[in-house]
């Protein structure tokens, strides 16, 4: 039953960009409709879940004929289910977002486009999801991986777009070639496509690691790990704003999903695997927090704090593969729930992050936070949501990013306090996480405090206004998630635990709620939330008649609100502590003589990978390869000489050399 | 229940003395007299007494600062145990809500600041954020040693773990990671020589600039939480550097307080001899602090 519920759901949002598709360029009934369709699919697919995790139905998985590759099979289990639930949450609630943020009245075609590829993005993702055959994933893996490629282009008038497009389009290509080349792999070790767990001993060494490189290089591609990540942050920052919230909250996450599907199959788990994946999630996160701070465009910022968080992620999964590999449940059970329970969280709190700087981008036009300021006045829904959001992704109680992180963190305890050494040199990456925090502390004061706070630094700020009840729904709703979560953890307990028992370990598997006392936790952060929100209240009603004055400026004659601390201002001390790990370029005009000419400064941070590697590898690749240029005269003669030279060549390879040879230095 | 019951009278209504004392210290080595030890209650009662006046830039956020990080603080001083005492509030996983509810009294302090939309108080906050971000890693390192001596993830466990566990291969360690916390209680607590508290100048201070704004009750607020934190951290490191007791419970707690306002007294003494350091030398200090703290891991795990 829940299976057929979740297959409904997804035909539901495929075809549900039909309306759109097919009512008129500026009319806006298609995009209410396709809303509609979007929103009942939705709803459809979150039944099936729930009916999955709390009605112990057993989902037979269903088959479809395919003649060409064998017989196809989509099953629904808990690892799939789990990863379910963000793909439905946020197609529901990006769609309603969508038609007040992107409505068909104002941007006529570009909105029917961008309402259809949402259906089939989403459509997609569950196929994906659902796949237990190479042949079911590849074809939702590709779906969602194009459908993406339009979402993100559909401001195709903007050369930036376009441009980060492109860049998408082709690292989502790499990608699925690493793919091609896992299940070939795959077919090759255990002689068919369907991914049933490998038996121990069936395949050589060699091929393990080869499949779990691929798997590693393919999905973290997608997932957006630190040098695989070059894509992201300008897809990410060009793309409308629910796409972003889409993609980042959920389509990163496929990327993790097929890491972990893969791994559930593997037969053993060698502890390199497991170092890898812990180093790459640690300087996933540093770095990826780091470059954050120095952004000076809100979506792109969002955007490298996704690196960050997946960074979190990879660094559970790190630890739930070293557990396996030393054979330590409670390290994989803590681990793999604090990863899990972060692929949640991060779907949540980023998407409203994403969705607030849609509102804010709404309602001033800029994403430049420099430029903003003040918003909190006009926008207090807004802010609200978005202050909310940065608790939750800074990992701060008593909202749901600290139960995640504190999964993660009691895992590498129990690694310290095992005793052995490789449990010690795991335990030396918990500093590192406490720092991420830290960073990302920092990094959402200066964003909360730039954008929303203080007075507006220009005129589109000031003229900001509160964005329409169909944006701040969805936002509620997602600020809703993760205060549930933050203060009853307890409640998604079930689910993790039925969720981790997917990974197969020999002994079976603790419960990670066993390890700490979730209730404890969540009456506390209640507590701690409801007396702040309440004090404060009671501080703001007190404090309604008290005299205002104007902001203490050591006497200052004129203060303006450009005078206010920037938010580059604010991410500098930062940055200088980590300038050799990032450096930031900067231009500046020199002041000389008593009267200055006006003069501009300006910094950025350019994207090693990307700006330097593999920019600078093409470049170099260009420069070396213009020597066959002489070759390209573009004159039609001098091609038909080449034909002929080729032919010439070929038909060289047909004389019997041998003979020629001997009979031409032979004497006989 | 008894114990429960003086934790909280000594943590709630001890804690304002430690300034006093500290500024008695820096007075007694400046040949003053000084204000008197109470001083401090007084100016925090006065301030609970008096009007607010509030920028016109601030919003919600402005009040939220000050009362959120009591609360936050407060809360953390509920998990910290005195002496050989369990906290009131202790269960396992509790070290890292501890933590984290710095965090959160950090987030809300430095938005605050941000809030008045003032250079000073922006600068104030940029600096506390940073110096955070090495304050913290250390403060995990010392507890990551803490929580091997004792086996437990339980912060009543972990600190009580050195009175049995001290022996030759932890005396190395915890004398590393005794100095490293010390380093980072000064920069927590906003002392000489990572910030000074009496400057007159906004420009060179980190706390005090973050809080220019704020007035009255609000104000007051500020300075009870900035007290309560100074005897959570103080209590904090008095595990690692005093570690034994007494055989009677009341000879403890008469014990913890004399530790308590030791610490108070060595934070005047360095406060008398040191000057404040240059802003740029901070960074180096606590990068001190944390190499400190992670050296003793290493030794200790080695």
């Amino acid at each position: 039953m829940p299976i057929q519920l979740v297959l409904f759901g997804a035909v539901l949002l495929a075809l549900s960009g039909l309306p759109a598709l097919f009512s008129r360029r500026r009319s806006s009934w298609g995009q209410v409709v396709s809303t509609v369709i979007v929103l009942a699919g939705s709803s459809t697919g979150i039944v099936g879940i729930a009916l999955h995790f709390f009605s112990r139905y057993l989902s037979a998985p269903l088959f479809f004929p395919w003649p060409a590759v064998g017989n196809s099979v989509v099953g629904l289990d808990s690892l799939s289910a789990f990863f379910l639930f963000p793909v439905f949450v946020m197609s529901g609630a990006g769609s309603l977002y969508g038609t007040a943020y992107w409505p068909q009245k104002e941007k006529g075609g570009s909105a029917r486009r961008l309402q259809m590829f949402w259906g089939l993005m989403a459509a997609g993702m569950v196929v994906l999801l659902l796949g237990k055959h190479a042949m079911a994933f590849l074809l939702g893996w590709e779906v969602m991986a194009l459908s993406g490629f339009f979402l993100i282009t559909a401001d195709d008038t903007r050369e930036e777009t376009r441009k980060a497009g492109l860049i998408y389009f082709i690292a989502t290509h790499i990608s699925t070639l690493i793919l091609f080349a896992l299940f070939t792999v795959w077919r090759l070790a255990t002689g068919s496509f369907s991914f049933l767990p490998v038996s121990p001993g069936s395949i050589s060494l060699g091929l393990i690691n080869a499949l779990f490189l691929l798997a590693f290089i393919g999905f973290g591609i997608k997932a957006g790990l630190m040098p695989l990540h070059f894509w992201l942050p300008g897809a990410h920052a060009n793309a409308p704003s629910h796409v972003s919230a889409m993609l980042s909250g959920v389509m990163l996450k496929m990327g993790v999903f097929g890491f972990l599907r893969v791994l559930t199959l593997m037969p053993v788990m060698p502890a390199m695997w497991g170092w890898m994946t812990l180093a790459f999630g640690a300087v996933s996160g540093l770095l990826g927090v780091i470059f954050a701070i120095g952004q000076h465009d809100l979506k792109r910022l969002l955007a490298y704090h996704s690196v960050e968080n997946i960074g979190i992620i990879y660094m559970g999964i790190g630890l739930a593969m070293l557990g396996r590999a030393f054979g330590h449940p409670e390290w994989t059970a803590l681990g793999l729930a604090g990863a899990l329970l972060h692929v949640w969280n991060h779907g949540f709190f980023k998407s409203l992050l994403f969705f607030g700087a849609g509102s804010v981008q709404h309602a001033s036009g800029t994403r430049q936070i420099d430029r903003l300021g003040g918003l909190g006045r006009a926008m207090p829904w807004t802010a609200a949501f978005f202050l909310i959001g940065s608790i939750a992704i800074c990992g701060l109680p008593p909202l749901n990013g600290f139960i995640s992180e504190l999964l993660i963190y009691a895992g590498f305890f129990h690694s310290l306090t095992a005793g052995t050494s490789g449990g010690t040199a795991a335990a030396f990456t918990a500093p590192v996480l406490a720092m991420i925090g830290a960073l990302a502390t920092a990094c959402f004061v200066k964003v909360c405090g730039t954008v929303f706070l203080g007075l507006p630094r220009g005129e589109s700020a000031a003229r900001a206004h509160e964005s329409p009840a169909r944006m701040l729904l969805p936002m509620g709703f997602l600020v809703l998630l993760c205060l549930v979560i933050g203060v009853a953890p307890y409640s998604v307990v079930p689910i993790l635990e039925q969720t981790v028992a997917a990974w197969a370990f020999p002994s079976g598997l603790p419960s990670p709620a066993g390890f700490l006392p979730l209730r404890t936790f969540g009456w506390i952060s209640l507590a701690v939330a409801v007396v702040s929100v309440f004090i404060t209240g009671l501080a703001v009603f007190l404090g309604r008649k008290s005299p205002r004055r104007g902001t203490w400026d050591c006497g200052y004659a004129k203060p303006e609100a450009s005078m206010q601390y920037t938010a580059s201002s604010f991410g500098s001390s930062i940055l200088y502590l980590f300038h050799h790990l990032v450096p930031s370029r900067l231009q500046k005009s020199d002041l000389s003589q008593v009267f200055p000419a006006p003069a501009a400064m300006r910094s950025h941070i350019d994207d090693p990978v990307l700006d330097q590697w593999i920019r600078g590898f093409f470049r170099r690749l260009r420069s070396l390869s213009t020597w066959f240029r002489r070759f390209q005269q573009g004159m039609m003669q001098y091609y038909i000489l080449y034909i002929v030279v080729a032919l010439f060549v070929l038909l060289c390879t047909l004389i019997p050399f041998r003979e020629l040879l001997e009979s031409l230095f032979h004497h006989s | 229940m008894k114990n429960v019951l003086i934790h909280l009278l000594l943590f709630l209504f001890l804690s304002p003395l430690l300034p006093g004392i500290i500024n008695k210290t820096k007075a007694f080595f400046a040949g003053r007299k000084g204000a008197p030890f109470f001083q401090p209650y007084f100016d925090i009662l006065k301030l609970f007494r008096k009007g607010l006046v509030v920028s016109t830039a601030a919003s919600w956020i402005f009040m939220a600062g000050p009362i959120v990080t009591l609360v936050a603080v407060a809360t953390a001083g509920l998990l910290i145990p005195l002496g050989p005492f369990d906290s009131p509030l202790s269960f396992t996983g509790d070290v890292i809500l501890f933590v984290y509810l710095f965090g959160l009294a950090r987030f809300f302090t430095t938005a605050a600041a941000l809030d008045t939309g003032s250079s000073f108080e922006g600068m104030g906050a940029a600096r506390e954020v940073t110096f955070a971000v090495l304050s913290e890693p250390a403060l995990f390192f010392a507890l990551l040693v803490l929580a091997r001596v004792s086996g437990s993830f339980r912060l009543s466990d972990i600190l009580h773990g050195p009175i049995g566990g001290v022996n030759v291969h932890t005396v190395a360690p915890f004398v590393l990671v005794s100095i490293g916390l010390y380093i980072v209680m000064l920069a927590e607590a906003s002392r000489v020589p990572v910030d000074d508290p009496t400057t007159h100048l906004e420009l060179t201070m980190i706390h005090e600039a973050m809080v220019l704004d704020h007035s009255g009750p609000l104000l007051g607020m500020v300075q009870y939480s900035s007290s309560l934190k100074l005897f959570i951290l103080g209590a904090l490191l008095l595990h690692l550097v005093v570690p034994f007791r007494a055989p009677q419970e009341w000879l403890n707690w008469l014990l913890f307080v004399a530790e308590i306002f030791a610490v108070a007294v060595s934070i005047g003494v360095v406060e008398s001899i040191m000057a404040r350091l240059k802003m740029k030398k901070v960074p180096y200090l606590l990068t001190g602090a944390l190499i400190l703290c992670a050296s003793g891991f290493i030794l200790l795990v080695r």
